[in-house]
């Protein structure tokens, strides 16, 4: 068991205890922390960070950017942009998804297609996320 | 004409009395804004920590990285400042000193013929400088009182983009320190490049648990190369919320100041109105007294006292008049009976 905490800039927005955090980083694909892992400090990809608790419960957020940081018995996740499942506006994320598939199919230059597909990770992540917190 | 002086005190004590109320209400409200934002800039201090704990293992693992926000140059042709002020006024010397401060460094700069670029934030900042035919490059505002990440993102985002680009080598950023409630002051910092990540860990909190050799994925380079950005950013939010926290708090003060000068103004005026409406009072006594003296008759005591009364409309808890009717009556009555 150990500590896990969920860093804003704005403020500490979760902390809590956990048996195991499984995130995704850059490059790396998934990695789960156990009590006593080796020091370590990850990208974190556009993807979800799962926390499972002593009593086998879940809290699941959705990280769009951010690092991890394993020391000692503590894990931090830093990210300027993350969300709790039970806060994620499914509804809007719907909305976000289908407007950016439809800048997708519309098409345009480089830039408008990459922030579309990156619009489009996101709220398919926060519906993965929302579904099943 | 009497009583003409005592409607002008009058009307001016009524002034001054809604602008007391007025600053009362500022000087609370300051009070109530001071303690949130004191609140969020501590709330914001753990990620402010916690990434230059980041940059401090890195820095231990002996990772370096050549990346555009810590070139250093030596032949500086133009320097970028960040000047932080508030929106609204009313806040004593608040907006005025680190505006003040940064044109002494553009100045400075200037007689070493540097060019300067101004990212002025706040509406006092931009107005300041804008009257004055300064060159403002990049403005925000609207959210000094209550700023967010997003809002800092926004200006570490240009400010990055403009170093980055080489169109400025050095950045200051001029705001104001939030010490204590009592205390804040202009700090003058370069922001600009980076220190290398020696420096920033020795700035840090200096622990040396950082011996720990730490696992980096991908890499070292890539993860500082990912979190130089958003120190950056982590750091223009904390000026920003210490910003804000220093205007609430010189708020609060200068209208506390202001309250009590309205009180003391108040109290000096209402002595000068009771003086002018003693002295009124005084001469119409007289004038009925001397008038009544002139037609040779003897004025009856009840219709003096009409006179009185009909001269001068009773005020409640008026005792000053009655002190004048005491001392004044029996003197004049004798010397009618006489």
């Amino acid at each position: 068991m150990f500590n896990v905490e969920v860093v804003s800039p704005e403020a500490v927005s979760y902390t809590g205890e956990a048996d195991m955090v499984i995130a995704r980083t850059v490059d790396g694909g998934d990695i789960a922390f156990q009590a006593g892992h080796v020091p370590f400090i990850g990208n974190l990809a556009v993807w979800s960070v799962e926390v499972i608790k002593p009593d086998g419960t879940r809290d699941v957020f959705a990280v769009h950017r951010g690092f991890v940081q394993v020391h000692g018995n503590q894990v931090t996740i830093l990210s300027d942009v993350s969300e709790a499942a039970q806060d994620i506006d499914v509804a809007r994320a719907q909305a976000a998804l289908d407007s950016a598939e439809a800048a997708l199919v519309a098409g345009g230059d480089d830039a408008e297609i990459a922030e579309a597909e990156a619009a489009k990770g996101r709220a398919e992540l926060r519906l993965r996320v929302a579904a099943n917190g | 004409m009497p009583g003409g002086k005592e409607r002008e005190l009058r009307r001016r004590i009524s002034s001054v009395q809604s602008t007391k109320k007025i600053t009362r209400a500022m000087e609370l409200i300051a009070a109530t804004r001071v303690v949130k934002a004191m609140q969020r800039a501590d709330a914001a201090r753990p990620y402010a920590r916690r990434i230059t704990s980041v940059i401090e293992n890195l820095a231990a693992s002996g990772a370096e990285v050549d990346h555009p926000l810590l070139r250093e140059v030596t032949d500086v042709k133009r320097v970028g400042f960040i000047v932080m002020a508030g929106d609204r006024g009313l806040a004593g010397a608040y907006n005025t000193n680190p505006i003040r401060a940064a044109e002494r460094q553009i100045m400075g700069h200037q007689s070493e013929g540097k060019d300067y670029s101004l990212f002025a934030v706040g509406k006092k900042a931009i107005a300041y400088y804008k009257f004055r035919h300064y060159r403002v490059d990049h403005s925000y505002m609207g959210f000094t009182d209550n700023p967010t990440y997003e809002d800092a993102r926004r200006i570490a985002d240009d400010v990055a983009a403009a170093f980055v680009a080489g169109e400025i080598d050095q950045v200051e950023l001029i705001y104001t320190e939030f010490v204590s409630m009592g205390t804040q002051r202009v700090s003058v910092r370069r922001f600009l490049p980076l220190e290398d990540t020696q420096v920033m860990a020795e700035i840090g909190s200096g622990s040396a648990a950082a011996i720990s050799s730490f696992e980096f994925e991908p890499s070292p380079e890539a993860v500082l190369e990912s979190l130089l950005p958003r120190y950056v950013e982590a750091r223009l939010y904390g000026a920003l919320l210490d910003c804000a926290a220093s205007e609430h708090a010189n708020r609060q003060r200068a209208m506390k100041s202001a309250t009590d000068n309205a009180e003391e103004l108040i109290t000096k005026l209402s002595r000068e109105m009771n003086a002018a409406r003693q002295a009124a009072i005084t001469t119409e006594i007289m004038e009925i007294v001397g008038g009544a003296e002139a037609l040779g008759a003897e004025v009856p005591i009840d219709d003096f006292f009409a006179a009185f009364a009909a001269a001068a409309p009773a005020v409640p808890g008026d005792s000053d008049a009655a002190a004048v009717f005491a001392s004044t009556v029996p003197d004049s009555l004798s010397h009618t009976e006489t």
